[in-house]
């Protein structure tokens, strides 16, 4: 039950877009609209992936747990409808134009790498992977890290002034991270609680 | 290809302006009319048959393009002074009074002075200006400016041999204009002209769109339209028009000088160095499930039988 309200929650961002898309509601620029809110949600779910350990260290949250596989795959989605906006509505298919964004334009480059790492990460994400990776399926998702930060590079590279947005997004992300390291540091390994399944053992 | 793009209808002569924006037009111009705004800027009315807007002058200079929808071109904005969201305007603006509105003309004139709005106008005759607007994002409009070419406004105050560039300034209220509570650019938002870019028949004054008053997204009461070079340089609810020997600083040049130059003429060849300049989104060509190829950008966006001239031999990417 509470797998499908969390499934649900995820889809529903693109529900909403469905309709304002049915319904007439993305303004002026409808593929302007389409990016930005395809990118704001990908950010999103990369950040909410991001929260799931430190909840579990600071307020003994281990429910959200279960979750953190899917919500990880819905960053995947929400930043796949992302790039396929650009390459299908922007574009129409352009290829060597996309090409050219890709390697001139570092906005371009470093949100293009940030999908590119997703992949890996959305093919090993069922459970016989798991098994299959042991240790290495952790290492090997911890580019999440990186991926965050590609994505959030991304954002702040192509504004045009107002960094606020952005710098929300980089804000929560430092402390996300830099919780991480703080904790590392600090020794403090050794009070995690039990977490609920026993796919893995060391969390991100 | 599995999805078709769906081309856009070239335009009819009957597309161009249709009976209500006519009207409209009409009673913008009677409200100015009724309520002293500029007696003289209704007043020669003239109904010549055939005409495509019977009570403004034509121009030759006008885009026979189809028009961008009203409800995008005052719903789509940007306008930094009310939020950096292109929908910030159109939510925000309502709080400015433009009335009364007064515009100080100085430095290299003979005849200085801050004068009221209705005053600059009464002489002039609107025209109705069909002009493509390219905004440095990548998207563009077209949009029907109603407006008095600058360089009719400025002889009248008698440029002095000094005069070589024009610049404008943007009112400065943040009790009424939220965005400057925060130091997104530095304000007030500054542009300038060369003199014969200010001088160019092509240069307009705006005074509404659409046949009627400018809303105040779209930056009532008064706004430069420069229609070959990008947006940002068709600077918003002007409050003072200085002529000077110097050429002026600019808001986005100040803000981010590799990326805005003084010029900022259209210019398919040179790129933003963070995106391509050489396509455009035309606002309002939404296909089938949005998917509308983007048009080639067109140098000078089109204008350069009007200007071309007046950069010939400059390097255009080195004064971008």
């Amino acid at each position: 039950m509470r797998w499908l309200l969390v499934f649900t929650a995820g889809l529903s961002p693109f529900l909403y877009l469905i309709w304002l898309g049915f319904s007439d509601g993305l303004g002026a620029n409808p593929v302007e609209a389409i990016t930005h809110y395809t990118g704001d949600w990908t950010l999103r779910f990369l950040l909410l992936v991001l929260a799931i350990t430190p909840a579990r260290w600071i307020l003994g949250w281990v429910e959200p747990m279960r979750y953190r596989r899917m919500i990880g795959l819905y960053a995947f989605f929400y930043a796949t409808l992302h790039l396929m906006t650009y390459v299908v509505l922007d574009l129409n298919f352009d290829w060597p134009e996309l090409g050219e964004d890709i390697l001139k334009r570092p906005y371009m480059t470093v949100g293009f790498t940030a999908w590119l790492l997703l992949v890996p990460l959305a093919v090993t994400s069922t459970r016989k992977m798991m098994r299959r990776l042991g240790k290495r399926w952790g290492k090997l998702h911890r580019l999440v890290y990186l991926i965050a930060i590609l994505g959030v590079l991304h954002f702040l590279w192509l504004v045009k002034a107002d960094l606020r947005e952005p710098l929300i997004y980089a804000g929560i992300l430092a402390f996300l991270l830099g919780y991480r390291v703080w904790r590392s540091w600090s020794g403090k390994q050794a009070k995690v609680p039990a977490r609920p399944g026993a796919a893995v053992r060391k969390a991100g | 290809m599995l999805i078709k793009t769906r081309r856009y209808p070239e335009p009819q002569p009957s597309e161009i302006t249709d009976r209500e924006v006519y009207l409209h037009r009409r009673r913008f111009l009677q409200g100015l009319a009724a309520s002293g705004v500029a007696a003289g800027l209704a007043a020669p009315v003239s109904l010549r048959a055939g005409s495509r807007s019977p009570d403004v002058t034509e121009s030759k200079l006008s885009s026979e393009d189809k028009l961008t929808p009203k409800d995008d071109v005052t719903s789509y904005c940007n306008f930094y002074e009310f939020g950096t969201g292109k929908d910030d305007p159109a939510r925000n603006a309502h709080t400015l009074t433009t009335k009364p509105w007064s515009v100080t003309v100085d430095g290299e004139v003979e005849k200085p002075g801050t004068y009221d709005l209705e005053d600059i106008l009464k002489p002039h005759t609107p025209e109705e200006r069909i002009y493509r607007l390219r905004c440095v994002e990548g998207w563009s409009m077209v949009i029907p400016w109603l407006g008095v070419p600058l360089g009719d406004l400025i002889k009248r105050f008698k440029p002095t041999s000094r005069a070589k560039y024009v610049a404008f300034e943007t009112l400065y209220r943040p009790s009424e204009m939220p965005g400057q509570t925060r130091a997104i650019l530095d304000w007030p938002y500054v542009e300038g002209l060369r003199m014969d870019e200010a001088m160019n028949p092509l240069t307009l004054m705006a005074v509404g769109l659409y046949g009627e008053a400018l809303p105040n997204q779209n930056g009532a009461p008064l706004r430069l339209v420069v229609p070959w070079k990008y947006g940002f340089k068709s600077i918003k609810s002007i409050v003072k028009i200085h002529l000077t020997e110097k050429e002026p600083p600019t808001s986005w040049n100040i803000a981010a000088p590799n990326e805005y130059g003084f010029y900022a003429n259209v210019n398919p060849n040179v790129d933003h160095p963070r995106w391509s300049q050489a396509k455009e989104r035309r606002i309002g060509e939404t296909g089938l499930l949005f998917f509308t190829e983007r048009r080639k950008t067109e140098m000078f966006n089109g204008y350069g039988e009007q200007v071309a001239d007046m950069y010939r031999g400059m390097d255009l990417s080195k004064y971008f």
